[in-house]
């Protein structure tokens, strides 16, 4: 398509969309505007019912638990679909990191960056937790805690080498947490069935509201959830750092020094050590 | 709390063309990140917090990790 052409199909286009959106826009209710019924009976009923403070944990799982685990599934399949796609292909060997530009030193990790890592690993991991186990008091739940937690990983990766990180990470025991998250779930949902008549039925006694084993089923539903989330991403993590970091090259070691040294970065500070590695094509947009 | 909305509204606008308007994708994944920032921000301030802490985790931390990474491994080009 010439370029002439390209500019008269937009020109067309745009006044129509601009129109349509426009249209759109000044018929949305104002914001804040709340017409739905069933938000306002569930905040009406949702403490009194379910023993849940947290009104949106009490709707995710409980009122549509079975949304939740679909959507835990999809988390699991994409998780599962990355391994699939970065596994170690035939023919490719694992060599260790190595430097690939010549005669570049990599600055190591500084001391700074590597107590600081250390010193927040405990705490993020902590705050994963109780934001895990809290979800039904206060905002929060398995998804989010279970991404908090996981970023301890990445806080190990960032202050040490990858190598121990290789050794914390026990890889049968993430696919375990994982596979154990996603079919705790559907376990908790076989319970309710057959103590309760319901797939998913909240059947464990309810506390007092506020407390930590108040909402009955919902604290173990955000348990599994945690803990799938947390061997996802951890798993996800560490397939894209194996992709990056310990270069499963196919065929023997590219000779050193082979990627041509690429134009200065323009954006770089002078007389800093180059930072990243140096771009193959040159080509910078 | 109108203005506040108004503002953190602007500021979400701001940031989205901000990652629109970086063309090299190293800056772009930084620039992406502190817009997740931002809109675990304007989450926040429309009083939905279950829906900021998601959106901080994996938008401003675990999205860009992924486009960096992604971007070592293609320009190191094996």
């Amino acid at each position: 398509m010439t370029s002439g052409a390209r500019r008269l199909a937009f020109l067309t286009a745009a006044p129509v969309l601009a129109a349509f959106l426009v249209w759109g826009l000044s018929g949305l209710p104002p914001t804040g505007d709340y017409r739905g019924p069933y938000g306002l009976v569930l905040n009406q009923v949702a403490v009194a019912e379910r023993h849940a403070t947290n009104v949106v944990a009490a709707v995710t799982f409980d009122y549509r638990s079975v949304d939740t685990m679909g959507e835990e599934f999809i988390l699991f399949a994409a998780v599962v679909g990355v391994a699939i796609l970065l596994r170690a292909m035939r023919g490719e060997a694992e060599r260790p990191p190595q430097e690939q530009a010549r005669g570049r030193r990599v600055p190591g990790t500084s001391n700074a960056v590597r107590v600081v890592g250390l010193a927040l690993l405990g705490p993020i991991v902590l705050f994963g937790i109780y934001v895990t186990t809290h979800g039904h008091l206060t905002p929060g739940g398995g998804f989010q805690g279970g991404v908090v937690t996981a970023t301890g990983v990445l806080l190990i990766f960032l202050s040490g080498e990858y190598v121990t990180l290789r050794r914390v990470r026990p890889e049968s025991a993430i696919d375990l947490a994982e596979s154990a998250g996603a079919a705790g779930y559907v376990a908790v949902g076989l319970g309710g069935l057959l103590a309760g008549g319901t797939f998913l039925a909240n059947v464990l006694p309810l506390g007092q509201p506020g407390t930590l084993l108040s909402a009955g089923t919902v604290l173990v539903l955000n348990l599994t959830v945690g803990l799938e989330v947390t061997g996802g991403f951890v798993l996800l993590l560490s397939e894209f750092l194996e992709q990056t970091l310990v270069l499963r090259g196919t065929g023997p070691a590219r000779p050193t020094g082979a990627p041509p040294r690429g134009s200065p970065d323009p954006s770089g500070p002078t007389g800093a050590p180059p930072r990243g590695s140096p771009d193959p094509s040159g080509t910078r947009p | 709390m109108t203005v506040l909305l108004a503002v953190v509204l602007l500021l979400v606008a701001a940031g989205g063309t901000a990652v629109v308007l970086t063309r090299d994708p190293l800056d772009q994944a930084i620039v992406a990140s502190f817009f997740g920032l931002l809109l675990g921000l304007a989450f926040l301030v429309m009083q939905a917090p279950d829906v900021a802490l998601s959106q901080i985790a994996v938008g401003a931390v675990a999205l860009p990790l992924m486009i960096l990474l992604a971007l070592a491994k293609v320009r190191r080009g094996g």
